[in-house]
Parts: structure tokens; C-alpha cells; sequence
């Protein structure tokens, strides 16, 4: 039997979706290694204290809530060393966090602390006797690596959507915990710039639509928005073209150098598919593209391609996707 | 300022990779390999810092085989001033490497180090910001903006539809995303120098190595692809397929 320590991540006094599926691997992991507990860490301002049901529901035995004014903000060096120092105690097999921009953060922080063995941006997990083995996409995406680790504890970092979140009720029992604080220099966060509201994150939208230099301006972006926002609850992407252009941010830049994304639909407007943009979004379920190249790379990952020009083709199927969900 | 910048060698992004008949590793026949794309822009900003700061030193550090010494020149060639090659055998135990690093930077009196936001071939994002934790320095990584001068820096980071600006102390460890430098290309008076910059080499103090690769594997490939049509004309069809095929709709 192996308990399992799960850092649940919480922003702005809220838990993320990537905590509930690092519940949720942990509970395979301790499941799989003979039925042990899984015990969630819960961190944040005072009042998170409030969600620890949320983790229950999701398959924590016991809930360990750590409540702080300093983690109103992303107080890195002291989650780390309150994790550690509650992973030290704990006798845990593992530790497991979301492989989010807050979790690849404190994935190696903590790993070093107890220097521990890490694997980072797992999508599968199995247990073997001693040793654990995690798969993960290396090579941009281009080649999936499985890795054993030898040890205890092991550090344990998954991807967003590759284990998605299952409700398996347990008794979430509630333990108050101390916050261990910084002991050397730390990284203090003067501001938190909140983005365009109203659109999910690229990580956890359901449905992209993304535009490259097809689109030829940047005013033509709005396009882009009309068939997202047609689609319901669709985020927005782009290529490193359009980025370096200004004509979107950088963080909505999809591919090797940018974010990797798995949604169930992914509709590339005006994008050649070069080989770095597809490292980013190969592995979307099902792929449109629009393109007037009719031999534009993209159209060979593409399972519906329309030979078109953007200008003329996306305002009408903006029309159409509105029409069919006509109700919703 | 004294900068140390921590690079890696990692095959070309555009290769088609094979898996060696082993499964332990990719074929590395007829695979152009260089500079890491992250590492190369960590070099480019540890440059322009000590460009624009007027002076200092930017020494780069590669742990590995001795083939890591092409990349070490090539930053060499780019501006860097001299180099350290901890030698290995390849590793994939991110926390190693960085132990080996973090023995060696200790006592190196850097105001800051840089890292690449992860590696090509493991994307773990790892090395860095483990490497800050065993010298028990302040640590931002991914920084899409960089900013040092006199003992401090600020920086940011883009999160999960928010971006983060953060102020630190130097000396201080960062791992560099896109956005903050595009490498330059070695000139041919770099690529000359670099040949008589002072070039290191000693065994690397990895300790303990508890993560191993025990099987590489492509995906699956994606069915090719189908067109449906040309112009407004398609959209109908495309509208049926997502309700009754990919049911997105
Ligand atoms: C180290 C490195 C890392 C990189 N990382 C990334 C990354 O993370 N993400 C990324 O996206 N790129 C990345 N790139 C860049 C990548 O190689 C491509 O340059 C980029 O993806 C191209 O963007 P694009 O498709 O928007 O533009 P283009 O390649 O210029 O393609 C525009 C497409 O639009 C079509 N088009 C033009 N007009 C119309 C019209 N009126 N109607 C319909 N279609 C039209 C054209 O046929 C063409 O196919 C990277 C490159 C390098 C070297
Ligand atoms: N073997 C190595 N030697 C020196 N630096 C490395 C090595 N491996 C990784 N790094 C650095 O750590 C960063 C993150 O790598 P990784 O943890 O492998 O994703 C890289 O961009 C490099 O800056």
C-alpha cells in the first residue's frame, strides 16, 4: 500500500481543472499500487479551505488545507517547501501535479527538494513492484517516451486533458496544514495581468479556431473571434507568424515554441502547417482546415479541408455553425 | 555582469525521427543536430545583457558526451566567451544533470544563469529551475520578458490566460521562453574566434541517475486528411460532418 501526495492547483482563490486531474491520476497511481490513499494539498488564501470537497469528490481520502495570506499569489518557493516539507512527512510514494504553467513551476522546485526523481508532461502512468513508468511526449510531440523511475518518492508531473478529471466519491477528510515559508531570496509578484475575458484557456477549450498569415491583417483577426464565439465556448489561437506580427499575443501562439493543444476540434484558417505549428496541435481529435493552397501541408493532417479563401469562406460558415446550433 | 547560460545539443525539430532498433533511443543516422532552440535563446539574451550593459563575461555550460563541444562552440561563435563541458554519457534524469550543474556553478560567482524553458527532446522543462533550487537562488521560469540591472531584475511570464510580472534579486536563475530574443546567426569573425576561445572540459558530478528511457515509440499517424470542396460551396458538407461524424456540433 503507497499513499500518493496530490499539490492541487488553486488561482485566485479558485482550483484549477488541472487539479482535479492530477486527483485523478493519483488515484490510479495509489489504486494501482495496492490501494493506497490519496491526499490532496490545498493551498491558498484564507477561505480555500472551503473547496476541499471539490478534491473529495475527485478521489481524495484526505484533504490538507494550508491557508496563507502569501498565497493570494503565486508564492513559489514556499508552495514548494510547504509540498516538500508535507511529502517528507507523509512518507508518500508519490507526488503528483498538473503540468500547467504554475505546476511545471513547482514540479522540479519540489523534485529538488527532496531530490526525488521527476518526470514531467506524463500522459499515462503504470506501477510495476519498485519501479513506476510515465509516458511522455518528447521531441515536440513527435515521439512518445516511456521512462522508469526508480525511488520513493517520485515526482510526478501530468498533462493537462491527458487524464481527464473522474468523480469517485471518498470521504475527504480535512486536515489543517502550516505553511512553510521562503527561506532564502524569493520572486515576488508585483502584477497579474488577467487576459481577454470570456474565452476559455487554449489548454482546456473544448474547441479552437486558429488563424496564421491567411488572414492577411490583423483586423481580419475578428473573423477568427465571430466563428469562435459561433462555436459557444471556443478559445482562439494563432501561428508564430501572426505573433511576431503583434497581430496576437504570444501566449496564444500554438506549436513547438508555443502552447501544445489536444481539443476535440481544431480549425486552422489561413495556416500552412508548417512542422513547428503542427508539433503544436497534431494530436486534436478531429482537425478542419481552410486554406487556398489546396496543397498546403495542412491539409494532410486535416480530416475536412475546404480549398478556399478565408475572407469569403469563414464569415458563412460563421453563419452556418450558428445556424446549426440554432437552440443551444 | 558574470552570466553562465546552460545549453544542450538536441536534433533538428524538422527531422522525420526513427526509433532505434533498440527502442532505447531515436536512429541518429543522417539527423543534423544543434544548439537547443530554447538554449540558443538563452544565449542570445545572456549577449545582449552584457551588450548593453557595456562588459562582463557569459560562459555557457553543456553536461554530455563530447559531442555537446560543437554546440559550446557554436554559442562561442555567437559571443560567448569561454566554455565548460561536464562530460557524460547522455541522461535523462533531469535532476541529475542539474546536481552536476549546480557543483559546478556553485563557486562561480555568476549574477545570473540562464537556461532554456525546456529541451527539444525531453520538453521537461526540468534542468533549470532544479539547477536554481540546489544553489538556493531565486528562480523565474518561462520569462517572455527580461529586464537586469543593478542587483535586480524583472520579468514575465504568461500563464494560463494571464501573464505574471515579477521583480527578483540578482543573483537569480531564469529559464527563457519565445519573446525574449531571436538568436542571431554566428558571423564568419565568430565562427573564427570561437575557435580560439578557451574551451573546458571535465567529468561531470551527476550522482545518482534514477530516471532511465526504457522504450521510445512514434504515434500513431493521423489518417490522411480529406478535402471536401472548394469555396462557400463545401460548407454544408462541413457543417453535416461535424454534427454527425466528429459530433463537435
Ligand atoms: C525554431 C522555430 C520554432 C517555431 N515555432 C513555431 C510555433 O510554435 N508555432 C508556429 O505556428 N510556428 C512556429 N514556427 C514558424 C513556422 O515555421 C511557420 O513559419 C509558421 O507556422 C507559419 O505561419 P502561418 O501558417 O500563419 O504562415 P504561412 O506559412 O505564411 O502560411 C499562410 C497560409 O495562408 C494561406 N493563405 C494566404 N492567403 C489566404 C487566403 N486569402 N485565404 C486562405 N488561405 C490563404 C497560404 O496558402 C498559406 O498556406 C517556428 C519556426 C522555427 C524555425
Ligand atoms: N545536459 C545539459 N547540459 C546543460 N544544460 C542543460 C542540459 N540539459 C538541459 N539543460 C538546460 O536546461 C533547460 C531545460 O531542459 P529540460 O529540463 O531537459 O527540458 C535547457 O533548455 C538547457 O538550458
Amino acid at each position: 500500500m503507497a499513499n500518493v501526495l496530490v499539490v492541487a492547483e488553486t488561482r485566485n482563490g479558485e482550483l484549477r481543472k488541472v487539479a482535479f486531474e492530477a486527483v485523478t491520476a493519483g488515484r490510479k497511481l495509489a489504486d494501482a499500487s495496492g490501494g493506497g490513499e490519496v491526499h490532496a494539498l490545498l493551498a491558498g488564501p484564507a477561505g480555500i479551505g472551503g473547496k476541499a470537497e471539490q478534491l473529495a469528490r475527485y478521489g481524495a481520502d484526505v484533504v490538507i488545507v494550508v491557508e496563507s495570506a502569501d498565497f493570494a499569489q503565486f508564492a513559489r518557493e514556499s508552495l514548494a517547501a510547504t509540498a516538500a516539507d508535507r511529502a517528507r512527512a507523509g512518507r508518500y510514494r508519490a507526488v503528483v501535479l498538473g503540468f500547467s504553467s504554475q505546476g511545471r513551476d513547482l514540479g522540479p522546485r519540489i523534485a529538488a527538494r527532496l531530490d526525488a526523481p521527476i518526470a514531467a508532461d506524463v500522459t499515462e502512468l503504470a506501477v510495476t513492484g519498485d519501479t513506476i513508468t510515465a509516458k511522455h511526449p518528447g521531441y515536440a510531440n513527435k515521439v512518445i517516451v516511456t521512462l522508469t523511475l526508480s525511488g520513493a518518492p517520485v515526482v510526478l508531473s501530468v498533462r493537462p486533458s491527458a487524464f481527464t478529471a473522474a468523480e469517485t466519491p471518498k470521504a475527504g477528510r480535512v486536515e489543517q496544514g502550516q505553511a512553510t515559508p521562503a527561506s532564502g531570496p524569493t520572486v515576488r509578484v508585483t502584477e497579474v495581468k488577467e487576459g481577454a475575458k470570456g474565452r476559455p484557456d487554449l489548454g482546456e477549450a473544448s474547441i479552437i479556431v486558429s488563424g496564421g498569415r491567411g488572414l492577411k491583417a490583423r483586423e481580419n483577426f475578428k473573423l477568427i473571434e465571430e466563428l469562435a464565439d459561433a462555436f459557444g465556448n471556443a478559445a482562439v489561437g494563432a501561428t508564430r507568424a501572426v505573433t511576431d506580427d503583434g497581430w496576437r499575443p504570444h501566449a496564444d501562439q500554438i506549436g513547438q515554441t508555443g502552447r501544445q493543444v489536444s481539443p476535440q476540434l481544431y480549425v486552422a484558417v489561413g495556416i500552412s502547417g508548417a512542422i513547428q505549428h503542427l508539433a503544436g496541435m497534431r494530436t486534436s481529435k478531429t482537425i478542419v482546415a481552410i486554406n487556398k493552397d489546396k496543397e498546403a501541408p495542412i491539409f494532410k493532417v486535416a480530416d475536412y479541408g475546404i480549398v478556399g479563401d478565408v475572407l469569403e469562406v469563414v464569415p458563412a460558415l460563421t453563419a452556418a455553425v450558428k445556424e446549426a446550433r440554432k437552440g443551444h | 555582469m558574470k552570466i553562465a547560460v546552460c545549453i544542450k545539443r538536441t536534433p533538428d525539430s524538422e527531422s522525420r525521427f526513427k526509433v532505434a532498433a533498440s527502442a532505447a533511443g531515436i536512429d541518429e543516422t543522417g539527423l543534423k543536430f544543434d544548439l537547443d532552440d530554447f538554449a540558443s535563446y538563452a544565449v542570445e539574451a545572456a549577449l545582449q545583457i552584457n551588450e548593453k550593459g557595456g562588459g562582463g563575461e557569459t560562459v555557457v555550460y553543456a553536461v554530455g558526451p563530447d559531442s555537446v563541444q560543437e554546440s559550446l562552440r557554436k554559442a562561442m561563435s555567437m559571443g560567448a566567451d569561454r566554455a565548460v563541458q561536464l562530460k557524460a554519457d547522455p541522461v535523462a534524469d533531469g535532476i541529475a544533470v542539474a546536481r552536476a550543474l549546480a557543483a559546478e556553478l556553485k563557486s562561480g560567482g555568476y549574477d545570473l544563469v540562464l537556461f532554456g524553458k525546456h529541451s527539444f527532446d525531453n520538453s521537461a522543462g526540468v534542468v533549470g529551475t532544479a539547477t536554481a533550487e540546489l544553489l538556493g537562488l531565486p528562480c523565474v521560469t518561462a520569462a517572455s520578458e527580461l529586464n537586469v540591472s543593478a542587483g535586480k531584475g524583472t520579468a514575465r511570464r504568461e500563464l494560463e490566460g494571464a501573464a505574471e510580472l515579477v521583480e527578483f534579486p540578482l543573483p537569480a536563475v531564469v529559464t527563457i521562453d519565445e519573446g525574449v530574443a531571436r538568436p542571431r546567426y554566428p558571423s564568419l569573425k565568430g565562427i573564427m574566434a570561437a575557435k580560439k576561445k578557451p574551451l573546458e572540459s571535465k567529468p561531470a558530478q551527476l550522482g545518482a541517475v534514477r530516471v532511465t528511457i526504457a522504450r521510445m515509440e512514434l504515434p500513431p499517424e493521423r489518417p490522411a486528411g480529406r478535402i471536401l470542396g472548394e469555396g462557400t460551396a463545401a460548407i454544408p458538407e462541413l457543417v453535416r460532418l461535424l454534427q454527425n461524424e466528429a459530433k463537435v456540433l
